[in-house]
């Protein structure tokens, strides 16, 4: 009965600890929320920011956090659905208070959460979706910041590379069948008008055809010289094997759908041909900042053993220096405060990152630190992406 | 040249349908019952190939065989528990039952084999021949054949050996042949069975010119069903035939104005088609003995 006592005693005073250290530690830590794909066809994309943010989070808190606080990544999956993704941005702002919010992969979920942030005053930080109206969201007081690539961006920047570097006169393009496709239609149109050029015409093709010949067929007989791709990894596969079939061997300019999977594997020899967009890859033997990225990531994610594993690079690399450039306008701000957070992020001088060196990367008209000059093309080799 | 491309799409897609539809006709010939999830048949089908070629690493002579066998099995076990509890108390809950299963089997697949598409290699698949100047792989072209004669075998089957009189006998008069000790249960599984490896094939060999994925069979699934009722689903050529005709359809469509317009063209020429023939183009009225 004693013995029975003295443990139980024992067992409710180290609770009691326990539960003071909790609380002690969660008002002393400032809470940086994630609300990205989890789980589900895009759960490769959540695992990615999830690293980048990590790493960076853990290198501010080694060297002595901020505000005197610690960092504390809190995550939700939002299942690539607009309505979890606002029911997940919801609970992070208003329960667990999160000073800064990142977003995932999908353009319809941060679509739906920009409104939110924007209303709630909370600072929210795209890393990977691209979509353009994301960050030109038309709000008065616009709390939403972006480290990633932007469509209207990405489409110029597809058109240049394909002037630049194959000499086309007449591209074609190749697109997807749905919202993505078409706003990159309207990018690509646009941009190629800024140069007063034409398309050779604009093909749609659905997720599940399996041959895509017709409309390679038509667009090679209307003269395209080079194509223009926007679809995802495996319908990007089927229009490099209907190309394989006919023999055609056109330059292919992509966005970045083949980085999202197993695209060497899927579309064979040829998927070195596509050159496509990515805003960062990891190289073996990188120096600097990189290869010390790489070598922190091969440390803390024992699952990583080749730059395959590391794939694809821009959701790690984005989120890193994201978090870094948040930490930064946190410290400019003194404050959790959103309002002032959102000031700090216009008052970051300068940051050494992971893509770039930043330089005054945002301002109240431009709220996308990464622009077309800092794209990258590359290709598959094998199941690794390379730079070109 | 757009038209010969269009042309040998068209087949292999086709053959795709006929061999699923031909399914649903066996099965429907015996029991009037289908399997509603064909197209998951042939996603398993495709799957099961991938597993042994790619991931197991065995021979084809030994992979094929095991994953038709398995395949087999799947319409067995498909058949004894989401359709012959209903329909031998005279339910037509199997319809739905059976696109239950197909969903629950997509779901499993997704899960374990995973959600990334993979990609089955072939032989068939690595050089082009050139037919009428646009290049084709072999494989476009075994894909037609292997549905013809898979057509004429089963046509023989039916017509020359016992097992095809007892299935005739069957798809006659259910009460009868049972009573002439034909073992009608046995006779429906194996139709079940056989449904399930013509989708299996019908998954292998379409595979290597998609990628393998657990949602690979849905649309075929869907469209086979369609075309199914747009041959008569009573005529075994009929269905084949309806197949290769849709595949055409969907091909020539795709090559003059497009993929948007496919589906909207192809199903409104099936409505209209069945509105002027509603026992699809190859069936007959079923005669209703008083």
């Amino acid at each position: 009965m004693k013995n029975w006592l003295k443990r139980s005693g024992v067992a409710a005073a180290t609770a009691i600890g326990l539960c003071a250290a909790l609380t002690a530690q969660a008002a002393e830590t400032i809470k940086i929320g994630l609300v990205a794909a989890l789980s589900g066809q895009s759960a490769k994309s959540g695992e990615a920011i999830t690293r980048g943010l990590s790493i960076a989070i853990d290198e501010i808190n080694a060297s002595g956090g901020l505000l005197g606080k610690k960092l504390e990544l809190v995550r939700r999956d939002d299942e690539s659905n607009p309505a979890k993704g606002v029911l997940a941005a919801r609970e992070l702002i208003q329960k667990e208070k999160v000073a800064v919010l990142f977003g995932g992969l999908d353009t319809p979920v941060s679509m739906a959460i920009v409104p939110f942030a924007n209303q709630l005053k909370t600072p929210f930080v795209g890393v990977w979706a691209a979509g353009t109206p994301i960050t030109r969201n038309g709000a008065k007081e616009n709390y939403v910041f972006r480290v990633s690539a932007v469509d209207e961006l990405v489409d110029q920047a597809l058109v240049n590379y394909a002037v630049s570097k194959y000499g086309a006169k007449k591209p074609g393009m190749i697109l997807i069948n749905n919202s993505w496709g078409e706003s990159n239609e309207d990018g690509l149109k646009k941009a190629l008008a800024a140069k007063g050029m034409a398309s050779a015409g604009v093909e749609k093709f659905e997720s599940g055809d399996v041959d895509v010949t017709p409309q390679l067929t038509r667009l090679k007989a209307a003269g395209a010289d080079a194509l223009f791709l926007v679809a995802n990894v495996a319908p990007s596969a089927q229009v490099v094997k209907s190309l394989d079939r006919m023999g055609w061997d056109v330059p292919v300019v992509s966005h970045w759908g083949p980085a999202g999977g197993r695209f060497g594997e899927l579309a064979g020899a040829s998927a070195a041909k596509v050159h496509f967009v990515q805003t960062f890859v990891f190289q073996e033997g990188q120096g600097g900042k990189a290869g010390e990225v790489l070598a922190k990531l091969k440390a803390k994610y024992p699952e990583i053993k080749s730059l395959a594993d590391v794939t694809p690079a821009t959701g790690i690399a984005n989120a890193y220096d994201a978090m870094h450039l948040a930490a930064l306008a946190i410290k400019n701000a003194g404050s959790t405060d959103g309002a002032k957070i959102r000031q700090g992020f216009y008052a970051i001088d300068g940051y050494d990152g992971l893509i770039k060196r930043y330089q005054k990367p945002f301002s109240p008209d431009n709220h996308d630190a990464l622009g077309a000059d800092d794209y990258i093309f590359t290709h598959f080799v094998g199941d690794e992406i390379k730079p070109l | 040249m757009i038209l010969t491309a269009a042309l040998v799409t068209g087949l292999g897609l086709g053959s795709m349908y006929g061999l699923l539809a031909l399914g649903f006709h066996i099965t429907n010939a015996v029991s009037k019952t289908v399997n509603f999830a064909q197209g998951s048949a042939m996603m398993v089908g495709a799957v099961l190939g991938y597993t042994f070629l790619v991931t197991a690493n065995l021979p084809w002579v030994l992979a094929l065989p095991l994953t038709l066998a398995l395949c087999a099995l799947y319409g067995l076990t498909i058949e004894r528990f989401l359709v012959r509890p209903f329909a031998e108390r005279g339910s037509d809950s199997w319809l739905m039952a059976t696109v239950a299963g197909g969903l629950l089997v997509d779901n499993i697949v997704l899960f374990t084999f995973g959600k990334e598409p993979r990609q089955l290699p072939s032989a068939l698949t690595e050089r082009t021949v050139d037919v009428m100047g646009s290049g084709v792989y072999p494989l476009q072209l075994l894909i037609p054949l292997t549905a013809f004669a898979l057509v004429a075998l089963l046509l023989a089957v039916r017509r020359y050996t016992r097992l095809g009189k007892v299935m005739e006998a069957t798809v006659q008069n259910r009460e009868a042949a049972s009573l002439m000790g034909i073992p009608v249960r046995r006779v429906v599984a194996a139709a079940f069975a056989l449904s399930s490896v013509l989708a299996a094939i019908a998954g292998l060999l379409i595979a290597p010119l998609y990628s393998v994925h657990a949602d690979l069979g849905t649309v075929f699934g869907i469209k086979a069903f369609a075309v199914a009722i747009l041959g008569g689903i009573n005529s075994a050529l009929g269905v084949v035939v309806a197949g290769l005709l849709f595949g055409l359809l969907e091909a020539t469509v795709t090559a003059t104005l497009g993929s948007a317009f496919t589906q909207l063209v192809s199903f409104s020429v099936v409505i209209v088609a069945l509105a002027l023939m509603p026992y699809g183009l190859f069936g007959k009225r079923e005669v209703v003995k008083v």
